[in-house]
């Protein structure tokens, strides 16, 4: 009998968890690969054609930009986090290294993070509770690292009612515990 | 207090640590400069009731380090430059 490895969720499980509250959806994602990508220093025509070639986009400074095979968003001058499915690109290193070369350091990050998608009608009022930024007036595509219930997290707000989080893995079930209550404390 | 940085914009203060003299940047070569040079930078503070300028770390935000000039008596921020760019007006990025 062949043995089956099943690698865990952040929360611990073999299925991503769902939890619905009120109109609220909290929806674990662990079909997204995550590395960071930061330019070397100089390096900035060669890093923008590598860029381009692979189909990575390099959103401005607070923005998501989704792509074909690539999604990003800005971390800090310089650097992005690039996501892609995790079925095609589990080593999305391996993917990207041989496009950037020596124009940029990039490191896997996939397993550092837990993702939350959260979606729903009202998500301002769970948001407003959480965190310093106001996502009423935020634009879609914005992207930002904030603090949630003490934790750094990066949240990406696609519309009004849907937002991306990635927080600390090691802190997966403590996020989803501060996005439940708060969620249940305003429906 | 809200610092105003200079690519994110206006942030809570709550976001970014303090870490002290933005005179940090400054360091002397520890081999050329002499011991007194490298005493000073490593022990010596002004500590200005007024103009300072200081260094702060966006830690929950996009990491950098910030040149924030406050006025230690009132606590407003009067300007706020990423340490990159100072350090590079100075001719220290190689």
């Amino acid at each position: 009998m062949a043995n089956q490895w099943n690698a865990l969720t952040a929360l611990g499980h073999d299925t991503a968890e769902v939890v619905q509250i009120g109109p609220y959806r909290i929806a674990e994602r662990f079909d997204v690969a995550l590395a960071s990508l930061a330019m070397r220093r100089g390096q900035d025509k060669a890093f923008a054609a590598a860029a381009k070639k692979a189909g990575v986009p390099l959103p401005g400074a607070s923005t998501h930009e989704a792509g074909k095979v690539f999604g990003a968003f800005w971390a800090t001058p310089e650097m992005w986090f690039v996501e892609a499915d995790f079925a095609t690109h589990e080593d999305i290193v391996a993917a990207l290294k041989p496009a950037f070369g020596e124009a940029a350091s990039i490191t896997e990050q996939t397993d550092a993070w837990v993702r939350f998608d959260v979606s729903g009608e009202g998500l301002v009022a769970v948001f407003e509770r959480l965190s310093n930024l106001d996502l009423a007036t935020l634009p879609d595509g914005f992207a930002s690292r904030t603090v949630m219930e003490h934790l750094g997290v990066y949240l990406i707000r696609h519309s009004a009612t849907s937002v991306t989080l990635y927080g600390p893995r090691s802190s997966a079930q403590g996020l989803l515990h501060a996005l439940e209550v708060t969620a249940k404390s305003v429906i | 207090m809200i610092i105003n940085h200079p690519i994110l914009g206006p942030r809570d203060a709550q976001e970014f640590v303090y870490l002290g003299d933005a005179n940090l940047i400054n360091r002397p070569d520890g081999t050329t400069a002499g011991i007194e040079a490298f005493h000073d930078y490593l022990y010596n503070r002004d500590n200005p009731a007024g103009e300072h300028r200081e260094l702060w770390y966006h830690e929950q935000g996009d990491r950098s380090w910030l040149v924030v000039t406050r006025n230690t008596v009132t606590h407003e921020i009067t300007k706020v430059e990423l340490a990159r760019d100072v350090a590079k007006a100075q001719g220290r990025s190689k």
